[in-house]
């Protein structure tokens, strides 16, 4: 038995793409229908419990596939749940890549001056807030010392957290049991329904095809405890549908909606960026520490990887716009939780072999309270191309939950791994200095090379050959099919993407809306921030006139 | 993959302790320990409750263990053909390899170039998350039982509640310079 529902505009996905695009379409008077294909988690149900089964396995998702393996959410408020919370403008040079393509690869109407007032709508409806030395923590502390101690530079992190709710548990990875990572599950979401929007949960998109005056969504309701099981399916009708599935999600859709929707533009599924992301572990002596940075406190000079709330501080002293492009690149530091941040750790100095199991391993995992892990974000050579969709939703999932085998190809390109190789060596510089730390990158021979910021599969940019979407975020080619997760930007920013994610999904929305004035539903533009607060929106008002209301 | 071994889930224990104990190592549990190879002191990935993980619907492969153990049984007697070794006929032949011979297997099996990488990893994956995360188990409990991973990692124990909050979480002064081109955001320019 088949459901059949209709919705002036289908939203697929419930992240920063999603919400925030359901949100102003809502408000401007739409019925706005949002398909996700994770569950629907509150948050006293986000458990500190790394037990198979509890929050962190329900809302991810970990797609394994040859070269890269992607981390994404997967619950109502998709990446926004899971993320960490880091929010970075992209530094203006990031605009004016070239990456191997010989032109620019952002649309000539995107640089950071046109994308400010749509970062600052963002940040005042989360919000976002400037971190100062008192909220560091002390990983974030250490490195910020390091860095010093090394002559570098380095910032705390802006970050949508509060503050004052916030304990500091560093289980933000299985969602914020506190209220204190501003997720959209705190503003947009609930402000979208509000609004009327409906947000159907455990749906999971498998297609589009086309009727007579819009699109028809197909998806299959998924088992609440066994994302392997479907429990039926339906179809849901739209003048305009707005894709928001993921990075790694998007352009498989689209893939498998091809015999339907006739030709899709050639770089639907390429240029697959990973955000140029590595890791790298380092193990610290705690004497030293304390005799070359003097850092102490109540509990030992370090010993507290388990203590914070993921990235605190950041070194952007590669982040120079003079420097030649693939060589620029931001050093964060991180917080995994065992098994996500273990595992693929390997052995520092150990030399031989095997580097990431076995006697000398289990040493390490002994001195994990004196870990540090440092995250890479530099720029890749958008190599990543999906093979042919699994027969459903973006991978053929292996466990009940989180686990899945995708069909993503990434092999580095030497553009990349000459970037991967100067970050490694600035911070072996940084941390090993004066005998401070040993450190190594993580394996790559397991699972590839893991972002868990993937972009670009299906991008904007101002060359059909090269970008699937043009600058208003349309498929090219399919007028009211629209692209705005993390899918549509154009490749990796060298910072954690969340907030120009948002911010581009802010500024395609007056042309969203324009299209669906076009398909003859009634929608405005116009509305505040989630809470009312309107400073910003006056800020970007100016903008739009061009894009919505004039015909 | 819903094989039967003739030995059935017993039969496979021993072989799959032996690769969760190449993982990550312990001492036996036992002078009789034969899956354990003692190659590192304290509990390893056995003792933590690997098997118990293993056999949990939802890591997705509790219905291939059967299939999994023979597998890696017959990888460890090519290598020992390969080796010129003599194993005990009376253990399971991955059971009957030294620890050094068992990592080789472990580390061809897993290597970016082998055709059943995929399945050797994941195998591997949730040998580790037993001693790492105790995933078969709540983290309160694992951590009230002193589960082994999580002493050895020296995870803190959470609030009464069962949640975990830190008070005390930075050296509250400034540690560094801020980037010259900082804007007023935090970000840079």
């Amino acid at each position: 038995m088949t459901a059949r529902d209709s919705a002036d505009i289908l939203v697929v996905g419930t992240g920063f793409g999603g919400a925030i695009t359901a949100y102003h379409l809502a408000a401007g008077g739409a019925k706005v229908v949002m398909l996700e294909r994770g569950p629907w988690v509150a948050s006293d149900e986000f458990d500190h419990d790394f037990l198979l089964g509890s929050s962190y396995t329900r809302i991810f998702d970990f797609v394994v596939g040859d070269g890269m393996s992607v981390l994404g959410g997967n619950c109502v408020g998709g990446g926004s749940v899971v993320y960490f919370a880091a929010m970075p403008r992209v530094p203006g040079f990031v605009f004016e890549r070239r990456g191997s393509l010989g032109r620019r690869m952002w649309p000539a109407s995107i640089t950071r001056d046109t994308l400010e007032p749509w970062y600052d709508r963002v940040a005042e409806s989360l919000p976002i807030t400037r971190q100062d030395w008192n909220d560091v923590t002390y990983s974030g502390g250490l490195f910020a010392a390091a860095c010093a101690h090394a002559g570098r530079t380095a910032n705390p992190a802006p970050a949508a957290i509060d503050r004052d709710r916030c304990t500091n548990c560093n289980w933000m990875m299985s969602g914020c049991r506190f209220d204190a990572k501003r997720s959209l599950l705190l503003n947009y979401l609930p402000a979208a329904v509000a609004h009327g929007a409906e947000i159907r949960p455990l749906h999971e998109v498998q297609r589009l095809s086309r009727t007579p005056d819009g699109y028809r969504v197909h998806y299959t309701h998924i088992d609440g405890d066994d994302y392997r099981v479907t429990a039926g399916e339906g179809t849901i009708d739209a003048k305009i549908v707005v894709l928001a599935a993921g990075a790694g999600a998007t352009p498989v859709i689209l893939q498998r909606s091809a015999a339907e929707l006739g030709t899709l533009p050639p770089a639907v599924g390429r240029y697959f960026s990973g955000n140029g992301e590595r890791l790298n572990t380092a193990v610290f002596d705690e004497d030293r520490v304390r005799e070359v940075l003097g850092l102490h406190h109540p509990g030992g000079a370090y010993a507290a990887s388990q203590v914070g709330k993921g990235p605190c501080v950041t070194s952007w002293d590669r982040l120079d716009g003079t420097l030649p492009e693939f060589e620029r690149f931001t050093l964060e530091q991180l917080y995994f939780p065992p098994g996500f941040g273990t595992i693929l750790a390997q052995i520092p100095g150990a030399g031989g072999e095997p580097t990431w199991f076995g006697p000398e391993k289990k040493e390490m995992l002994r001195r994990w309270q004196s870990w540090l892990t440092i995250f890479t974000m530099s720029e890749d050579d958008n190599e990543g191309v999906f093979g042919p969709p699994p027969p459903t939703g973006n991978a053929v999932r292996i466990s009940q939950q989180m686990l899945g085998r995708g069909s993503l190809r990434y092999d580095p390109t030497p553009n990349t791994l000459r970037g991967w190789a100067a970050a490694d060596a600035e911070v072996k510089d940084i941390l090993e200095r004066d005998g401070l730390a040993t450190v190594e990158p993580w394996t790559n021979d397991l699972v590839g090379a893991y972002t868990v910021h993937p972009l670009a599969s299906c991008r904007i940019g101002d060359d059909p050959a090269t970008s699937a979407l043009d600058d208003r975020h349309e498929l090219r080619g399919h007028p009211g099919i629209f692209v705005t997760d993390g899918s549509a930007v154009p490749g990796a920013l060298t910072v954690n993407p969340a907030f120009t994610i948002a911010a581009l999904a802010e500024r395609a929305v007056p042309g969203i809306v324009r299209a669906a004035q076009d398909h003859g539903v009634a929608v405005g533009y116009g509305a505040p921030a989630p809470d009312g607060v309107t400073s910003a929106r006056r800020a970007a008002t100016p903008l739009v006139r061009d894009m919505v209301g004039g015909g | 993959m819903e094989t039967e071994s003739p030995t059935g889930a017993a039969g496979r224990t021993p072989t799959l302790e032996a690769f969760a104990d190449t993982i990550v190592p312990g001492e036996k549990r036992g002078p009789d320990d034969r899956a354990v190879a003692g190659a590192a002191p304290g509990p390893g990935a056995v003792a933590a409750g690997a098997i118990a993980l293993l056999e949990m619907p939802a890591t997705g492969i509790a219905d291939a263990l059967d299939d999994y153990a023979a597998a890696l049984d017959r990888h460890a007697r090519e290598h020992a053909d390969r080796r010129g070794l003599d194993l005990d006929g009376s253990v399971p032949p991955f059971v009957a390899l030294p620890f050094a011979e068992r990592t080789a297997v472990v580390r061809a099996l897993t290597a970016p170039d082998h055709p059943e990488k995929d399945l050797w990893v994941l195998l591997a994956l949730f040998s580790n998350m037993a001693f790492d995360t105790a995933a078969h188990m709540h983290t309160t409990e694992a951590v009230e039982q002193g589960h082994p991973g999580l002493v050895a990692l020296g995870f803190a124990p959470p609030d009464d509640d069962g949640l975990w909050r830190f008070p005390r979480f930075s050296y509250r002064r400034e540690l560094a310079s801020v980037h010259p081109d900082t804007d007023a955001t935090g970000s840079l320019t």
